[in-house]
């Protein structure tokens, strides 16, 4: 065990994180906002992916296929907005899961009767890819440093938009109290497909980000999806600072867990059983996370008292 | 649930010698939906190219999806069984799915092939005169890499696989024929899709050589980043990710790497070249192992109702036990608990004009059978 790869799991748990953030952003605004539960979530993250590798596929080139996947999962979770989830907010939460759950169902043989049951090809481009070498003799992919750094920009750029800006205050009037700020004459539904398209498009993001690295595949959304309210519960239902917080938290406990509880338990047990001991507790350990915080603030890191 | 029934007669005048012969029904359960859907429509499709090239009439084929649900999957083999009467089942990919359904079709009587999943339970203890494996026992392509292993020189692995039964399997099937040392042995979370954090371990371990275990979409994840890793230890895995449904996603990232396999679309034997070329004019694209084991199971039950009647049990397992046929893979019979023996080979990824596939470069393992057989009292 060296000083090293210690340094370099840590950038890994970073990496895991800034991407869980960019899922999570969307998803705990559109409930802050307009206390709705969106499982389909994750198919614009898919939604995201497939354009991308389309895009990617014809032009060759990484930039546009990003911008695509930008507009296509924005325009996805408009059209989504408009659609279907305008019929639910008033409707309760078992409503909401319902019919996201069949948006899910959708999305996925939609995209399967499009581009068809096998993966897509997705790469990196070339003047992102291999390895760099950072100060303290790291190698690190340069692809996974450029997602750390475009995380944390979106991040900043999300603050601001929230503190400082008129659609930002609107929508945390929206948050607070969403009869008052229609009563002051606020489109409100106007609103509301603006932040659903703003969450799907950081999604769609995520999911072009990712699907160079991974593979882009009908249901890659989904487990994604599951780490994303983890982040958000942890966080605190609505607040972005809070997302930030929960996506690296979850992170970093995620990848340091996966691999330094296997390394624990060789100690006091034979290779093979610690292996598979140590992996099966490193997947519960986010959850065993969450219960923790819980326990401690039931509405989570930054949440309000709900 | 989508429903497709094929009668497979050539929608001739039906003749009425075959008003006499008794109607053979076949219940298809595979994944056709959901994210490992490629594979169910591989052997789908292989299925039933070779039900239409044979053409005869009183064979009928019912395919259902199991969306890769043990739920459903049973759900759909009960109503199979007991409204539609099918005489003989097939098509499951996953092994969970497998245990679920399998032991439950053979105990009412009924003939279950299995074109893909292999589970170790169902080749020892728990064999079934009824239960045929038409693909591989799970642990045989992965003997058939520590064998590999062994014939490259490669004394240091660091081996990886999904922690759930088959990627267990797979390890220990792999260190049964691995006679070098372990640098390290890791157990990833089913249906993980980032391998930052063990491929780090990978290049801090000092090994010579990585094994893995990750089918489907967890295989194309794993070999884009170790490639943008700038680790270049050699890989080496079992076809399941190398398949050519999963190549074309994957990319110059798995050029050079050997994985084994039973069959190979360059295996060179008649059936296999006339397959390759139907299967290619049919569908537009080229055949994965999953298509040929598809293929080769509808041919062995066909060869089989040539001699026999389903409804004569005894005949009719007599007949598929010899299995009669010819198979893409060339030499194929069956061991004394239904399972195959057979080659497999060692092959490497390559680029054929704008197409990754693979070629055979060595045989891992010859006429080999698996390591359950001895448990199986049949």
């Amino acid at each position: 065990m060296t000083y090293i790869l210690v340094l370099e799991q840590i950038l890994n748990g970073l990496q895991l994180g800034v991407m869980l953030f960019l899922m999570a952003a969307g998803l705990t605004l559109v409930f802050g906002v307009m206390g709705l539960i969106n499982l389909a979530h994750g198919s614009l993250y898919m939604v995201g992916a497939f354009a991308a590798a389309a895009v990617a596929g014809w032009t060759g080139s990484f930039l546009l296929a990003l911008i695509a996947s930008l507009a296509a999962a924005a325009a996805a979770g408009a059209l989504m907005e408009l659609v279907v989830i305008r019929r639910l907010y008033r409707r309760d939460h078992l409503d909401q899961v319902l019919a996201t759950f069949a948006l899910i169902l959708i999305f996925s043989e939609g995209t399967r009767w499009l581009f068809g049951s096998f993966p897509l090809f997705l790469d990196v481009p070339a003047y992102l890819s291999g390895p760099v070498s950072l100060p303290g003799g790291i190698e690190y992919p340069l692809y996974r440093l450029t997602i750390i750094l475009i995380g944390l920009a979106i991040a900043a750029g999300l603050f601001l938009l929230i503190a400082k800006t008129r659609i930002g205050i609107q929508i945390r009037a929206g948050e607070a109290d969403r009869e008052m700020i229609a009563a002051l004459g606020v489109d409100i539904s106007k609103l509301y497909t603006l932040v659903f398209a703003l969450g799907a498009a950081l999604a769609g993001l995520a999911g072009a980000l990712v699907g160079a690295i991974q593979s882009v595949q009908v249901g890659m959304g989904e487990p994604v999806l599951i780490l994303a309210f983890v982040v958000i519960v942890i966080g605190g239902i609505g607040s972005i600072k809070g997302a930030l917080a929960g996506a690296l938290l979850v992170g970093l406990t995620d990848t340091l867990g996966g691999v330094f509880l296997p390394q624990l338990f060789v100690l006091f047990m034979e290779p093979a059983s610690a292996a598979s001991a140590g992996a099966s507790l490193a997947s519960m350990l986010i959850y065993i996370l969450m219960a923790a915080i819980l326990l401690v603030r039931p509405s989570g890191l930054y949440g309000g008292s709900a | 649930m989508k429903t497709i029934r094929m009668l497979a007669m050539a929608a001739a005048v039906p003749a009425l010698a075959a008003a006499a012969q008794a109607e053979t029904k076949i219940g298809m359960i595979t994944t056709l939906s959901g994210g490992g859907a490629g594979l169910g429509v591989d052997v789908r499709d292989g299925f039933m190219l070779a039900i239409e090239q044979d053409g005869r009439e009183g064979v009928e084929v019912v395919i259902e999806d199991d969306q890769r649900k043990p739920e459903a999957a049973v759900q759909i083999a009960d109503r199979m069984i007991q409204s539609e009467k099918v005489d003989i089942m097939t098509g499951i990919i996953w092994s969970n799915l497998a245990m679920a359904v399998i032991p439950a079709a053979t105990a009412q009587g009924v003939f279950y092939l299995s074109p893909n999943a292999g589970p170790s339970a169902l080749a020892g203890k728990r064999c079934h005169e009824n239960y045929f494996n038409v693909a591989w026992q799970n642990d045989n392509l992965h003997e058939a890499a520590g064998a590999y292993a062994n014939d490259a020189g490669l004394k240091n692995s660091f081996i990886l696989a999904p922690n759930y039964p088959a990627g267990q399997d797979a390890l220990t099937g792999y260190k049964r024929m691995y006679k070098g040392e372990l640098a390290g042995e890791i157990y990833t979370k089913l249906g993980q899709t980032d391998y930052a954090a063990e491929i780090a371990q990978i290049r801090a371990s000092g090994a010579d050589s990585v094994y893995f275990f990750l089918p489907g979409g967890m295989g194309i994840s794993f070999l884009k980043q170790y490639a943008g890793s700038g680790v270049d230890l050699p890989v080496v895995g079992p076809a399941f990710s190398f398949d050519q449904g999963i190549l074309q996603a994957v990319g110059d990232a798995a050029l050079g790497v050997k994985n084994t396999s039973q069959w190979s679309k360059d295996l060179d034997n008649e059936a296999n070249a006339e397959f390759v070329a139907a299967f290619q004019e049919k569908y537009g694209r080229l055949p994965s192992l999953y298509a040929s084991q598809g293929f080769d199971t509808a041919n062995l039950i066909l060869s089989a109702l040539d001699k026999a009647e389903v409804s004569d049990q005894d005949a009719f397992r007599a007949a598929l036990k010899e299995a009669d046929f010819a198979s893409v893979r060339g030499d194929f019979k069956f061991g004394d608990n239904h399972h195959p023996v057979q080659n497999i080979y060692v092959r490497e990824v390559i680029k054929e004009g704008d197409v990754y596939t693979n070629k055979i470069v060595a045989t891992g393992l010859e006429n080999h059978a698996d390591a359950y057989a001895a448990e199986c009292k049949m």
